[in-house]
Order: C-alpha cells, then sequence, then structure tokens
C-alpha cells in the first residue's frame, strides 16, 4: 500500500495510528477521522465550486459571443475571489415580513442536499465516501431534501414572487423526479447493483450509454428539470417572476443558492458519467493492457471522472444556453404524456432483453441492446410524427372551413 | 457507551421533541415542517439499524412525497395558516389517561418479546440486505401474496384518481 495506490486508507491508518498514540481511544479516533475525512470532501467540493463559477461565466459568454471575466488574473481567473469577497461584504437583508428561522435556513439546506450528494461520489476506486447498496435511491432522497429547501425560501420569504417560483420548483422536481427513478433502474439491471461502485466497474469493458443511449438522454432531460436549469427554469423566470423562489435573498445567501446550483450541475454531470459513460473508468477495458496500467493510478482515475463530469456539466450548459425556456402546461405534458411513457417501456424491454441476452457473447449481447434501443428510438419518433401530421391536419381542415 | 447509542438517544430525543411540537405549534406550515424533522429522525433510526433500504425509502417517500404534498395541500387552502382557537378541551386528561396507558401496554408487549435486551447483530461481510429484500417480496415462500395484494390495491386507487381528474374536463 503506498500513497500513489491507496492514497486515502494510507492518510486514514496513519491518522489511526497517530490518535491512538496519543491515547484517544479507538472509537473516537474512527470518528475523529471521519470526521475529518468528511470536512477534507466538503472543502473539496466548495474549492470546486468556486471554480465552476469561472468556468460557467466563460462557457456563457462563449455561447453568447462575450469574452467574459478577463481582468482579474490571466484570463479573469480571480474573478470568482472577487465575487465571494463582493457577496460577503454585502448588505444581509431579511424581509420584515419573513419567517427569520425559515428565511435563513433554507440556503443552508440546498448547500446541504447537494453536498450530501459528494458522500456517494466515486472520485477513483478507492477515493469516495461511501459505498452505499442504495446509492440510486439515495440521489432521489436528496433530490427531495433540495425541493424542501426551495419550498421553505419561498414560503418563507412572504413574497408572492418567491411563492409562485417555489410552487414551480415543486410541480417541476415531484414531477421529473418519476422519469429519473425509472431511468435509474437501468444501470441497476444491467450492473445487477444500485452501489455506484458496482455500476462503475460493470462499466470496465462497455459503457452503458452503449446498451441504453436511450437511458443515457433521458436521465439527463430529467437531470436538467431537476436542477431546474433552462429550459426547465420556470421557479426563477426573470422575465415572469422576476427571480423566483430566492428573489429576497442579499448577499452570501443568494450566493449559497447560486453556488449549490453550480455544484448540483457539476454533481449531475458527474453522476451521468458513473451511470452510463463508465465513471473513473477508462476507454474499453484499456487499463487491462500492460501499456495503460497507469490508468489504475487513483489520482489518474480522479482527473478522468472529472474530465467526464466536466463533460456532463458543459452539456448541461450547452442546453441551458440554447434553448428558450417552456411553459409549465407544456413542461408537466412532456413529463406525464411523453418521458414517464417512453422510459417504462424503455425499463420494461431492457429488464427482458437483459435476461434473455446476458448468456450471449458480449458483443451480441451489446448490440441487442443497442438495437433494442434504436427500435424504441425510431417506433417514439414515428408515433410522433403521425401525431402531429393528425393536428397539423385537423388544424388545417378547421382553416379551410372559416 | 457507544458512539451508536450516543446517536440513538440523540435521534430518539429529536423525533420526541419534533412530534411533540407537531401537534403544539400553532401554525400548520410550521407543524408540516416538524413532521419532516420526525419523519427524518425515524430515517436515521433505520439508518442505525443497518436497514439501509429502508432508510433512503423513508426520505423519498415521507419526506420527498409525502410530507412535500403535506406543504403543498397547507400552502394551498387557508390564507391565514394559523389556529387561534384553544389548543385543549375540557376532557383532556383522558386522552392523557389513555395514552399513558397505551404506552404502559406497549412498553411491557415489548418487553415481553424474547431476546429483546439483545445487542444487534453485525451483519456479515457481503451481505446484501437490498437484494435480500428484493427476493423476499417475489418469492412465493415468502411475501409475494401481500405484495401483489398491496399493488393490486395501489392501482385501483390510481385508476381511481385518473378517473375523478378524467371528470371535471368533461
Amino acid at each position: 500500500m503506498t500513497f500513489w495506490n491507496d492514497p486515502i486508507n494510507l492518510i486514514a491508518n496513519w491518522l489511526n495510528t497517530l490518535l491512538t498514540g496519543w491515547g484517544v481511544p479507538a472509537s473516537l479516533a474512527t470518528v475523529l477521522i471521519y470526521f475529518i475525512g468528511i470536512t477534507v470532501l466538503v472543502v473539496f467540493a466548495m474549492v470546486l465550486d468556486i471554480g465552476l463559477v469561472w468556468v460557467e461565466r466563460k462557457v456563457v459568454a462563449r455561447f453568447q459571443d462575450r469574452l467574459g471575466p478577463n481582468r482579474l488574473g490571466p484570463f479573469g481567473l480571480i474573478q470568482p475571489i472577487a465575487d465571494i469577497i463582493k457577496m460577503v461584504i454585502k448588505e444581509d437583508i431579511t424581509p420584515a415580513g419573513a419567517e427569520k428561522v425559515l428565511y435563513n435556513i433554507a440556503p443552508v439546506l440546498s448547500a446541504t442536499s447537494v453536498i450530501m450528494l459528494w458522500a456517494i461520489l466515486p472520485l477513483a476506486a478507492n477515493i469516495y465516501g461511501v459505498d452505499l447498496n442504495v446509492a440510486l435511491l439515495y440521489i432521489v432522497a436528496m433530490g427531495a431534501l433540495g425541493t424542501l429547501a426551495i419550498i421553505i425560501a419561498g414560503w418563507a420569504s412572504n413574497n408572492k414572487y418567491a411563492l409562485l417560483g417555489a410552487f414551480r420548483m415543486v410541480a417541476n422536481m415531484v414531477a421529473y423526479e418519476i422519469p429519473m427513478v425509472i431511468v435509474l433502474l437501468i444501470p441497476t439491471i444491467l450492473a445487477g447493483t444500485m452501489s455506484v461502485i458496482g455500476i462503475t466497474e460493470a462499466q470496465r469493458n462497455l459503457w452503458f450509454v452503449f446498451l441504453s443511449p436511450l437511458g443515457a438522454v433521458i436521465f439527463m432531460i430529467s437531470a436538467i428539470a431537476e436542477l431546474g436549469r433552462s429550459p426547465f427554469d420556470l421557479n426563477e423566470a426573470e422575465s415572469e417572476i422576476v427571480a423566483g423562489f430566492h428573489i429576497e435573498y442579499t448577499g452570501m445567501k443568494f450566493g449559497w443558492f447560486y453556488a449549490s446550483e453550480l455544484l448540483h450541475a457539476f454533481t449531475f454531470g458527474g453522476f451521468a458519467a458513473i451511470l452510463f459513460f463508465g465513471g473513473y473508468n477508462g476507454f474499453f477495458g484499456l487499463e487491462q493492457f500492460p501499456a495503460f496500467s497507469w490508468l489504475n493510478i487513483p489520482f489518474v482515475q480522479a482527473l478522468v471522472f472529472i474530465v467526464k463530469a466536466m463533460i456532463g456539466y458543459w452539456v448541461i450548459m450547452w442546453v441551458k444556453y440554447s434553448m428558450p425556456r417552456i411553459r409549465i402546461d407544456h413542461m408537466l405534458a412532456f413529463n406525464w404524456k411523453f418521458l414517464v411513457p417512453l422510459s417504462l417501456v424503455l425499463l420494461v424491454v431492457t429488464a427482458i432483453l437483459h435476461r434473455i441476452l446476458v448468456v450471449l457473447p458480449t458483443w451480441q449481447y451489446a448490440l441487442g441492446m443497442f438495437a433494442a434501443n434504436i427500435v424504441i428510438i425510431t417506433a417514439t419518433i414515428e408515433i410522433l410524427r403521425a401525431h402531429g401530421r393528425k393536428q397539423r391536419q385537423a388544424e388545417y381542415a378547421l382553416l379551410k372551413t372559416q | 457507551m457507544t458512539v451508536e447509542q450516543i446517536l440513538f438517544l440523540l435521534a430518539g430525543a429529536v423525533i420526541l421533541v419534533s412530534a411533540f411540537l407537531v401537534v403544539t405549534v400553532r401554525k400548520l406550515m410550521h407543524a408540516a415542517l416538524w413532521l419532516v424533522v420526525t419523519l427524518f429522525g425515524v430515517a436515521v433510526l433505520y439508518a442505525l439499524l443497518q436497514a439501509n433500504f429502508l432508510a433512503v425509502v423513508q426520505l423519498v417517500v415521507y419526506i420527498g412525497a409525502i410530507a412535500i404534498l403535506f406543504i403543498f395541500a397547507v400552502m394551498l387552502t387557508r390564507k391565514e395558516m394559523r389556529d387561534l382557537g384553544p389548543q385543549t378541551r375540557s376532557n383532556w386528561w383522558v386522552a392523557v389517561l389513555v395514552g399513558a396507558a397505551v404506552l404502559m401496554g406497549l412498553v411491557f408487549v415489548v418487553l415481553a418479546i424474547p431476546g429483546v435486551e439483545r445487542t444487534a447483530q453485525v451483519l456479515p461481510e457481503g451481505l446484501d440486505t437490498v437484494q435480500a429484500l428484493g427476493v423476499a417480496l417475489v418469492s412465493p415462500n415468502a411475501y409475494v401474496l401481500p405484495f401483489e395484494v398491496a399493488s393490486v390495491l395501489l392501482l385501483a386507487a390510481l385508476i381511481g384518481a385518473v378517473y375523478l381528474a378524467g371528470i371535471i374536463k368533461k
């Protein structure tokens, strides 16, 4: 066990011998080490979050044909630090009619719901918080905490725009949770486990995106809806309800909402990487060859994971900055009449085909699963086209009679 | 005292205090939020019992769905979300007596269960409790019948809800 092969356990063991050497009881030493580990993980996530502010602003600038922050430091890298200083020294206003305690809890709860997700995020094969056997349900549970934070923020602000934003957000999150849960079952079926480590290890040779491309797309859509980002950003639609649930928040309290939204987007990029793009694994089992054994070093794995998560995050930003906001009834209809039935069909087909094809050699199995997805996608497009044509003809007939 | 015992006592205290506040606070919204805290405490108890699946389902179903629907309903129902009337009735002492009697009875019954004072077993390494639960739910020797009956009941409720929602449209 060297530092390069297993850094976390090495440091934990070293701390354990150090603490017990000082006469600390073994159980207390374990608790202390866990506490230190959690603090380091949270600090890492928050420092990464500062970097994400810069990434987000630079990328949106490129999409909108601007330069973005470019004055402070090289490429404007110090801009987020300046932003933080600005937010911390801003006046902290609590509206007169607000519920003080709840109003102040909401931003903390919002950040908590995101940071808790980092507990199960495996950066490498042996760098992770905890290997839960119900990790995928845990993702959904933390989404529930995020919803709660938004309701509390909207209600405690005592502002009609905030409350409207909270209502919309809840309708959005409760609805899109359902396709998300159904699609999370697809990697579960393919890997035979809900643990994120197990799912990542099952993708050593073949990423799940090749077995279930449709599943990956549905996961991305419901993740964007869960994040409340455009085109599902009705909760803070600037042109209608000013800023939605966080309208009354100032300074760093607003900063918490902003920071947790960015970190949430990155985290979901990471989950897309874990569930469908092989997580910390290299490409197509490359690390099994001696020439590529350096891919098994935990720090390289962590780097691979972060790059994949950044690509997922970039796709989320790409969608955000190129799609217009959609109306709430369209959004709910899209979920209940399209995504939910589609994901249910996909789940049933995946479950049955996986059972039948899993005995075959890998390439036949993969080809079968991929072909099934293509068939479902084609059928969906054909049904949509027929439906659209019928509607257009009805409109045309109506026009002719007038 | 072990770490588990401290956590158990903390979670128990949180559950009791927040459950008491659910029925005593005046604002309906606060009652709903204290209920969330109570349900969260129960999830912690499940986690302490190594029942990961139940703990997470407690969060997803009770906090993610039921409590949020409660809060939604509370926010939509009344303008003044405050109860100004008296909180007790003249015969409150009868309720206290009945409640105390039920508590005593429950404590007596629980203590009568053989092996109640045993400490929790450490689960063997590599045992997948989720898989064991899943197999038990679909195995004919275990719980497949109650499971299917419950799913038929839920399906009936679902169809009923869709039917009721469909009537208004016409």
